[in-house]
């Protein structure tokens, strides 16, 4: 299995989804070797990790700045701010120097099939495929569609490399219908070979348990209903559509608080709308918070939203709903193929988001459905049920 | 002897629109949706009239003039009466037609389909009146035998219902409360003394109204030999066999292709074939048959789900939350002496609206989603809950222009 990142060495969900499947395919009997592009550190599962930099091949170390949902515009952008960089011009040769190692990797290791993920992976995927002749699983997370949030921003070599692992694997896997149909629609991908895995979510790797957040309890006490946001700031997560949405919502109850919580390259601009607008006192910014910061600001919210343009799973929902705080999600999600116990919004209805903000922070036998509710929806989505899923296909094959 | 006594029920509730926030104080009607989805009132009841009302009266119609003994039981809530009032004469005519042929008994219910024998004795008490006397307008009839919503039950209801003067209340033959006892038979509800009581032979009543074409189904496909030979076999240790059900289930729950109206068509000659079987009203069963025992029901029952209680209705928080926000304006909606308030306040009583906003899908699922013409049971509460802040607004507004 080829991975980008692991945690705790990762910067998003793309690491969380390849341990959680990792480890249930292991747990259902898979003979697993986790393959990686760089030694960050140790890992502890009871499965086999191969590090790509490896001395005898001429991979130079991959500077952690790689994350996943990097563009090559803004990895570009990062190197030029890192003097005396001596290491691969553009992550696309960090890629391709990725799949020179899978090759030769792919040489000396016994196994059945290669299984990749992300277009990161891919180079690698086919590399396996080839010498080996095994069958190679495309799996998607998320696409260059979803990550611009708009065709016309497309990286053309990324959507190159997306589309041709998904032509050459043998079977993608996708994390939900609305991925399938974009790879269907904008990747010409033929449906039949696709198949949905959904995510799962592992409840031990939260603090449930945590205290809440005091600063935003003082809010409560003073009246305050707290709405969260958690994720990227990025033009896919439709941040933009939710001040909007806020605008309108605050016009008819003044003692709503919207609190953003991460970072991106939009957080100035999310900025700018929310102070051009004059709602400012009603939006905190925390940034970037990491895990019991996380769980602590979850359980203390009233209403999780996630207004994606493009969202190719959501975990971020069914983690809210893990703390006991009850969701809108955008329609244009994976997530919303799972949980129903939802309000669902399309991300550019800004009334109607704004009129569902409304009932939920004016109702909390509303919100004490949802989460009640939802909850156990959320519990049914383990990674149990993927790895399952996965191994049939596997069989499959 | 067996006698056989069919009751359809026919219910449209006012579904209320999408009514959001912003629509509060914004003198809008909540019934109104004019759209090409499922909560076009309008719409819905002139589709419900193509596919069901008016295919199966026809063919009720044609059995009553070719079957002497052929008789049967409507119960209507006055929503549908007066949507059809509004929205499709012909359709009134058509059942008033049957009704004119003397064979078909029309009983009593709450004008609002409502919940309201849960939450206020006296609400009922006026739905009931405001009911029987549309029945009387329209019919030329005075109801005799009453049913409640849903056919929700318990003993302290058919108390109030023997005061009133009713000579036989209706009720499920739920197993959890007949035990070992068959509701082929008349009951007498504990604690009363002139009533009776029919139940719900719920397992043939089902047959037809839920499993007709349930391809999974051993009995599928069910034909009229096989469901008579069923009732047949209850002769010599039944004396009234109830099939109380949905009207809709004609062409509309179980589509025409399915095959039902053949089905409803050949039944009573089929059932006649048997010298012993006949036709009953409720009111003729009640006559005709004494109770053979007492029946102590002190917990609500009623026809909805597996679990046959209210959890359809009032099972998660937001239903509870919703009902009894509603019933808090019970009074200043009366004290305002406004009809057209009264009658909007009324509407949203009707036990739709909150059979709309369960969540137990996951248990009992399909039935729930299939007849929830929202996405999903939180925009129900959305909206009804935005409309009662409006109902509140109007209320606080028409106070001060009187104050004024």
């Amino acid at each position: 299995m080829f991975g980008w990142e692991y945690p705790p060495f990762n910067s998003g969900g793309l690491g969380v989804a390849c341990q959680g499947l990792a480890r249930a395919l292991v747990n259902q009997g898979v003979e697993l070797t986790f393959v990686l592009p760089k030694n960050h550190g140790s890992i502890k599962e009871p499965f086999k990790f191969i590090y790509a930099d490896i001395p005898n091949v001429k991979l130079i170390e991959i500077n952690s700045s790689l994350m996943p949902y990097l563009t090559s515009e803004k990895y570009r952008h990062l190197r030029s701010n890192q003097p005396g960089w001596i290491y691969a011009n553009t992550l696309y040769e960090e890629v391709a120097r990725y799949a020179a190692v899978a090759k030769s990797l792919a040489n000396s290791l016994d196994f059945d099939l290669v299984h990749a993920h992300d277009w990161l992976t891919f180079g690698a995927g086919i590399a396996a495929q080839e010498v080996s002749h095994k069958p190679f699983i495309a799996q998607v997370h998320a696409t260059e569609i979803d990550r611009t949030g708009n065709i016309d921003l497309v990286n053309p070599h990324v959507f190159d490399l997306e589309k041709s692992g998904a032509l050459a694997a043998n079977k993608v896997i996708s994390v939900s219908n609305f991925t399938k149909q974009n790879l269907v629609n904008h990747y010409g991908i033929s449906a039949s070979k696709i198949d949905v895995v959904h995510n799962g979510v592992d409840p031990d790797r939260y603090y449930l348990d945590v205290s809440l957040d005091e600063g935003l309890i003082n809010l409560k006490k003073l009246g305050y209903k707290v709405v969260l946001y958690l994720g990227r700031i990025t033009l896919q997560k439709g941040i933009d559509y939710l001040v909007k949405a806020a605008d309108l919502a605050l016009k008819v109850d003044k003692k709503i608080v919207f609190v953003i919580v991460g970072s991106g390259d939009m957080e100035g601009e999310i900025m700018r709308l929310v102070a051009e607008r004059g709602i400012s006192d009603k939006f905190i910014f925390p940034g970037f918070l990491r895990e019991k910061e996380r769980s602590s600001i979850y359980k203390t919210a009233d209403l999780f939203i996630m207004p994606s343009v493009s969202e190719p799973f959501g975990l971020t929902a069914l983690e809210s709903l893990l703390h006991g705080t009850p969701v809108i999600i955008s329609k244009q999600s994976g997530v919303s193929e799972v949980l129903h116990h939802a309000l669902k919004v399309d991300f550019w209805d800004i009334e109607e988001m704004a009129d569902q903000i409304l009932s939920a922070v004016n109702h909390s036998s509303l919100r004490k459905t949802m989460t009640q509710n939802g909850k156990k929806e959320v519990i049914m989505c383990n990674w149990d049920k993927a790895a399952q899923k996965c191994l049939s296909i596997y069989k499959s094959i | 002897m067996s006698s056989i006594c069919l009751y359809f029920q026919v219910h449209q509730p006012r579904r209320i629109k999408r009514f959001k926030h912003f629509n509060i104080g914004d003198n809008q009607y909540y019934f109104d949706d004019a759209s090409d989805g499922n909560l076009n009132n309008k719409k819905l009841i002139n589709k419900v009239s193509k596919k069901c009302y008016l295919p199966t009266n026809k063919v009720l119609l044609s059995l009553l003039q070719n079957h002497p003994e052929f008789k049967f039981a409507f119960s209507f809530s006055g929503l549908v009466l007066e949507q059809f009032e509004e929205y499709v004469p012909k359709t009134l005519r058509s059942f008033q037609e049957l009704v004119k042929t003397g064979r078909v008994e029309v009983l009593s219910e709450t004008y609002y389909h409502s919940l309201s024998f849960l939450h206020s004795r006296n609400e009922f008490l006026s739905q009931i009146k405001l009911h029987d006397q549309k029945i009387k307008d329209l019919f030329g009839i005075t109801p005799k035998v009453f049913r409640n919503t849903e056919l929700i039950y318990n003993n302290s209801l058919a108390r109030f219902i023997e005061k009133l003067g009713y000579i036989g209340i209706l009720a499920e033959g739920a197993d959890h409360v007949l035990d070992w006892r068959s509701p082929n038979f008349v009951y007498s509800p504990y604690g009363t003394k002139k009533i009776s009581l029919l139940l719900k032979n719920y397992r043939l009543s089902d047959d037809i109204a839920f499993r007709f074409s349930d391809s999974t189904w051993k009995h599928h496909p069910l034909t009229v030999e096989k469901f008579a030979n069923w009732v047949n076999a209850i002769n010599g240790n039944g004396e009234v066999i109830n099939l109380f059900m949905d009207y809709e289930t004609f062409g509309e729950h179980q589509w025409a292709a399915t095959g039902i109206f053949d089905f409803l068509s050949l039944l009573p000659g089929e059932l006649l074939k048997h010298p012993d079987n006949d036709f009953v009203t409720p009111s003729e069963a009640i006559k005709r048959y004494k109770p053979v025992a007492k029946l102590n029901i002190p917990k609500f029952i009623s026809w909805a789900d597996v679990e046959r209680d209210l959890s359809a209705w009032l099972s998660n928080e937001m239903q509870r939350d919703a009902i009894s926000q509603l019933f808090k304006l019970e009074k200043p909606i009366y004290a305002s002496n406004n009809q057209e308030l009264l009658k909007a306040w009324q509407s949203l009583t009707t036990s739709d609206h909150f059979y709309y906003m369960c969540t137990k899908w996951f248990a009992d699922g399909d039935v729930h989603k299939y007849f929830n013409p929202y996405d999903s049971p939180y925009d129900a509460f959305r909206y009804f809950m935005n409309v009662l802040a409006d109902l509140k607004f109007r209320l606080k507004t028409q106070n001060k222009l009187k104050i004024n």
